[in-house]
């Protein structure tokens, strides 16, 4: 589905990413592991397009994307969830959905009000008064809404109580269930580790460990590299 | 002093009139800033161009009015769009300042280029026979094109509103102002959005330039008098804000109006002593936002 080959990318003069590969597959939930500037967050902003690529390829079921502007990346089908949840803090929970939402998919607003209840009861409520739950349920519900055929989830569980963590964690295993292909970037190992089928640890912008999850799980190299 | 209740009707009229045309001005120099992040100076120009572009469109014959403001429209629209392509787009990677150096270079191309086609002499244009002539207001009279002109207002705010509350597109310039980079990777398409609200603003700017045409004369010189005027009515309301456009060219408008009554001397020092107030104490306008919260 998405392959990432040799991919060079950063901020400016300042490169982040070097020469990473991976590819995530149709149906398959890959976790991209490594502690806090390893380069996961930048590899999904490459990824949807809101970091620039210097070099290397990134493909959507075969078809060169890296040159395209984020908005085509979405419409594609790339769906990016924000570490920073970046909700509309002016717009009400609805518009914040209306304003993503692209029909031709399973993906309603009133599907999202229903995997996601609470949002559907401060839907009037402006972005910026949710609590950090809401805004996560949010953030996801509205890249859901727009139908994407794979998911860029950055660090969905960051500063969450273990509830809503144990929340979160049943919603993707929900998508994974209806075939939702997701690239996952997280710090936490047990959140990650009941959910992935594969992982990629990262660090300083280059891959060092990837492979089936309950393998790198056991692995000390990998506990190393995320400083547990 | 002379204050009846009927002499402060017609000042307060004046005033909303005043404040119709700065709103026209003033509410696209506050979208474009909104969503495009770029000041622009030359927004008084394309003021300026729409009171031109009228006179030229309705060829001397004020009965071709209505016709006129819809084809000034129209180019505004056209020349908005054009100039956001071809000279904007290139400029939204690079600093501050050179944006700021190309809308004011724009300002002096569109002022040379107004001398070169209609000479720098003033021109203008009477009402149309219908308006031409007062009606009366608590018994005085008072110009019936001022009230066509503060209707024409009121039904551009109220457009818009419905336009930026109802609309897709209203809701992506709305979510634009608050976060360009997270719309786009949701899909929307930002570089037309962009070319949209410049077009919309210019369109805005250029319509109140024309509608203010029979009660005014339109001069080269007119353009920096009216980007003067945007910026203190975007100041006082809130820069990126449509309802501060509204109440800064309402509290302006009618701050000139009873400033002239009370004090002719001194009626233009009330509106910067007002500005001034505003910065002390709201810099970022009465209904802006404080950049603490702008993301």
């Amino acid at each position: 589905m998405l392959r990432v080959e040799e991919l060079v990318a950063g901020y400016g003069r300042i490169r982040v990413l070097h020469g990473l590969d991976l590819r995530l597959d149709q149906g398959e939930v890959v976790a991209l592991l490594g502690r806090n500037g390893a380069g996961k967050s930048t590899l999904l902003k490459a990824i949807i397009g809101l970091v620039p690529v210097r070099s290397g390829r990134i493909r959507l079921e075969d078809r060169p994307i890296e040159h395209l502007p984020a908005y085509r990346r979405a419409a594609l089908g790339l769906g990016y969830v924000p570490e920073e949840r970046r909700i509309f803090p002016e717009l009400t929970v609805r518009e914040n959905l209306e304003l993503a939402a692209r029909p031709g998919g399973p993906w309603s607003i009133e599907r999202v009000y229903a995997l996601f209840p609470r949002l559907a009861e401060i839907e009037h409520r402006p972005g910026g008064y949710l609590s950090g739950g809401e805004q996560q349920m949010l953030t996801l519900a509205r890249t859901l809404v727009t139908n994407p055929k794979i998911l860029l989830l950055d660090e969905p569980t960051e500063g969450l109580a273990p509830i809503l963590v144990r929340a979160i964690a049943a919603t993707i295993e929900r998508l994974k269930g209806e075939g939702m292909p997701i690239l996952l970037a997280e710090q936490n190992l047990a959140f990650t580790g009941g959910l992935a089928d594969r992982a990629y640890v990262l660090e300083t912008g280059e891959v060092r460990l990837a492979g089936p999850m309950n393998a790198l799980v056991q692995d000390p190299r990998v506990r190393e590299l995320l400083a547990l | 002093m002379n204050l009846d209740l009927g002499f402060l009707l017609q000042q307060f009229l004046t005033g909303l009139a005043t404040a119709s045309t700065l709103f026209l001005l003033a509410v696209g120099l506050s979208l474009i800033f909104g969503a495009l992040g770029i000041v622009n100076f030359a927004h008084g120009s394309f003021y300026m161009l729409g009171a031109y572009l009228l006179y030229w469109a309705v060829r001397g014959n004020p009965e071709g009015l209505w016709w006129g403001l819809v084809e000034v429209a129209a180019i505004g629209l056209t020349l908005g769009a054009l100039v956001e392509r071809a000279l904007l787009r290139p400029v939204y990677p690079r600093p501050e300042h050179h944006q700021i150096l190309l809308t004011y270079a724009l300002l002096l191309v569109i002022e040379d280029g107004v001398k070169l086609l209609f000479g720098a002499a003033y021109k203008s244009l009477g009402p149309p026979q219908a308006l031409a002539h007062p009606v009366w207001i608590a018994g005085a009279p008072f110009p019936a094109y001022y009230l066509v002109q503060i209707l024409l207002a009121a039904l551009v705010a109220v457009l818009l509103w419905l336009f930026l509350k109802r609309t897709r597109m209203g809701l992506w310039i709305r979510a634009i102002t608050q976060d360009r980079a997270m719309l786009e990777a949701l899909g929307v398409p930002v570089p037309r959005l962009l070319t949209a609200v410049f077009a919309l603003g210019i369109a805005l700017a250029a319509l109140g330039g024309g509608v203010t045409l029979p009660m005014q004369t339109v001069s080269p010189g007119a353009a920096v008098e009216a980007v003067i005027n945007a910026f203190i009515v975007v100041v006082v309301g809130g820069l990126g804000s449509i309802w501060g456009s509204l109440l800064g060219a309402f509290l302006i408008g009618e701050i000139q109006a009873f400033g002239v009554m009370l004090w002719p001397e001194f009626s233009i020092a009330f509106v910067y002593l007002l500005m001034a107030g505003v910065l002390l104490i709201r810099p970022w306008g009465l209904l802006g936002r404080p950049p603490a919260l702008r993301t």
